[in-house]
Order: structure tokens, then sequence, then C-alpha cells
């Protein structure tokens, strides 16, 4: 069996002053080639003006089971959200 | 489809959590590659979105056929774009399966050992530049009305890949009709060639969708899982009757005397194809099965050196660089 080339997760910002935005992965033998790789894969339409190329093994990734402890507090934090204070209609837009 | 005739894995889980699966795709929650999932849905997930990927890459031999000989400049560099365009489809799907377990080498392999098919279509061979023109509004046609509805399937990753495939994949069938536009109003012997395009791929485009519902025995499960969205049947209606009008516009027959519009239904009634064909084209036996693995098969050794010439040079440059730190 052949040594396979490690995995990359590609990350692109699009024209619009955005963040970089996680597109897709693909394989390559390293980050120069990941890049050139990403530049094909992803980038055949204008879709970007920055790539970034992360080895995917160097992503620590929150756990599916964690969804709970991790998540379930800021639901019941509803005062965090402006529709949470009525303010009198007289006061106007705020 | 691009997948047909895909065996869904029977499944041996705690019936609990199957249920407790079954309710998150129910609610049209995502399935991600950590959340728990039954075999069977991984499996029948592998097979699926590995199929598919390999259709695009197979996909790319009969129309790569023609880039060197398409008539203008600018016919070429569309060609061009939309092959290129499939071989990133297969890239976006062979990740998608790699998400669930199975390695890259492994789908590869798989393909050349004839463990994983592809389409029945791509075992046709393109004969005639009309035939690009045939391709790219058929075969492209019918895989974006498979491909439209899987966006919402039921497994993130795949989803996500349908969603820029999708995006892609207009500008194939546009392409495609383009060429048809030119040749069926062009000299008499270019409308020939048109409708003789036409002619060979009206029925293999049928036949993408996958056997008739009623000999279709793996469809329920998957619609349950959402890992298949519509059936055989109903596609393929649906097909036929956004191209019955389109083949009228470029003045051409479709090749099936009992083509006729049925006022109660307000669809098509058409002839089906021909069943026996496509169990023969799909188990091996179709005109160019042997022709394409062959070259999936040389490019693959060709490839060898080049990849592990790529790993080489890596290591080598990484300890270089460790070195002078």
């Amino acid at each position: 069996m052949s040594n396979e080339w490690p995995l990359w997760e590609i990350f692109i910002r699009g024209q619009h002053g955005m963040s970089h935005r996680h597109v897709g992965s693909l394989h390559a033998a390293d980050a120069e080639h990941a890049m050139k790789n990403a530049r094909d894969v992803y980038t055949r339409r204008n879709e970007g003006v920055s790539i970034w190329v992360v080895e995917a093994e160097k992503i620590t990734a929150s756990s599916p089971s964690a969804k709970g402890p991790m998540y379930d507090p800021s639901r019941g934090k509803v005062y965090r959200h402006p529709t949470f204070y009525d303010i009198p209609d007289d006061v106007g837009k705020m | 489809m691009y997948a047909q005739m895909v065996k869904s894995e029977a499944t041996k889980d705690d019936p609990e959590q199957l249920a407790a699966f079954q309710a998150r795709v129910d609610a049209d929650e995502k399935i991600e590659p950590k959340d728990w999932m039954p075999e069977g849905y991984r499996k029948t997930l592998i097979r699926q979105i590995g199929q598919h990927a390999h259709s695009e890459i197979v996909g790319q031999l009969p129309e790569g056929n023609w880039i060197t000989r398409a008539p203008t400049l600018e016919r070429k560099a569309n060609l061009l774009a939309k092959v290129q365009d499939e071989a990133g489809h297969g890239l976006y799907l062979y990740c998608a399966a790699e998400t669930l377990g199975v390695s890259r080498d492994e789908l590869t392999e798989m393909l050349l050992n004839g463990q994983m098919k592809y389409s029945s279509i791509f075992n046709y061979p393109t004969l005639t530049w009309a035939d690009m023109g045939a391709v790219g509004w058929l075969v492209d046609g019918a895989a974006i009305m498979n491909q439209v509805p899987l966006q919402r399937t039921s497994y993130g990753p795949y989803a996500r890949a349908m969603v820029r495939v999708c995006k892609e994949e207009s500008f194939h069938q546009r392409q495609g009709f383009h060429v048809m536009m030119a040749m069926a109003n062009g000299t008499a012997d270019q409308k020939r060639m048109a409708q003789d395009a036409l002619n060979r791929f009206w029925f293999p485009a049928l036949m993408m969708f996958g056997p008739s519902d009623k000999d279709s025995v793996h469809s329920s499960q998957s619609m349950a899982w959402k890992i298949k969205m519509n059936t055989n049947d109903e596609l393929r209606q649906k097909f036929v009757d956004e191209t019955v009008p389109q083949a009228e516009y470029l003045g051409l027959t479709i090749p099936d005397e009992k083509l006729t519009w049925n006022e109660d239904t307000k669809e098509y009634d058409f002839t089906e194809p021909n069943w026996d064909e496509f169990f023969d084209v799909i188990s091996g036996n179709g005109p160019c099965n042997v022709d394409r693995i062959n070259m999936r098969q040389k490019a693959w050794d060709d490839g060898a050196w080049v990849r592990e010439a790529m790993i080489e040079h890596a290591e080598k440059k990484a300890a270089r660089k460790l070195a002078a730190e």
C-alpha cells in the first residue's frame, strides 16, 4: 500500500472582506503543494482573494457528545440578545 | 444516476440508537462525520458517494477524447474547463467519502478491481463532435436532476459537496446545449450528426436514473435515511418532461415513436429503456467498459512515481528546514 498524501483543510476569503471560510479539503504532499492544489480545486471561478491551508490532523475539533455541556448554558441566557429588553416605542429607534 | 443500483447495507444496531438517529434525520438535522450513525448508513453512503466520485472521474474520459479535436479554440477552452470541473467534482466527492472512514487509495483500488462501479453512461463511446453537445445537454442535464435534490441529503459533507457541484454544473449543460444549437442550425450534415448523437444518447441517458421503481429494491431504506431524495421513475419523468421541449426547440426528434403528451397526467408517456442492455453494461459488457478501466489503471500506475516522489521531496524539505533551525 502506498504512502498517501496527507489531508489538508482549505479556507478561502472571498472578495467582500469576509473572514476566511472553510470550503473543503484535499490531499497534498506539503503546504506549498496544498496551496497549488487549493488554487486549482477551489478558486476556478474567482471565488477568493486569499487561501489558508491547514493540515487536517493539526485541527482540534469539539466532540459531538459534548454538545450539551458546551452549548446548552448559553441557551438560558436570553438577556444577551437585544430583543430581551423592551424599550417603549416613544423612545424612538434604538 | 451517477450512483445507480446502490445496494443499501443491512444494519445491526441498537434499536434505541437507530430510532434516535432516524428522528434526527426526520427533523432534517445534518449528520456529521463524528456523529453516531448506523453501520448500514455509513457503508451505503461510502458506496454511493464513491460511485458518484468515480463517475465524475471516469466521466472525463469520453469528453477528454475530443479536447484536441474541438472545432474552434473557444469550444476547446469551454470543453477543457468542463472536464477540469469534473475532476474537481470527483475530488469534492472523494473527500466527502473519506470522512466516513475509507481512504482515497482504497476507493481507487475498489474502482480498479471492480468492487465499486461508476455510472453506466460513461461506457458509451463519443463518436463525433456532436456527442459533446449531447453529453453536456443530456448527461449533465440528467445529473443535475439528481444532484439538485441531493443538496438536501442528510449527510453534511455529501450535501455540501453537492452544493458546490450544482453551482458549477449548470454551465456544463448550457455549453452542451450551445454546441447542439450550432450543430442543429448548421449544414445538413451537421444537423444529421446532431440527430445521430441524440439517437445514440437518449436511452442511455434515461438509464442513468437506474431501474424502474418496481425493480428497484434498495430505494426505501435509502429514502428513509434521506440519502436518496426521489425515486428513479420520478426523476426520469421529470427529465423527459423538461428535455422534450428543448429537443423541439433544436428541431430534433426524440428517438421514441411512443413519446406522446398525456393530457390527463400532464406528463409525457415514453418508452422505457432496454433494461437488459442496462444490466449488461453495468456488469461490465458495455462498448467501452474495458477501455475506461484500462485508462484509469494506466493513469494510476503511471502516476505512482509522482505520488512517491512528492512525498519524498516534502520529507526532504522538512528535514532540511529542521536542520537549519
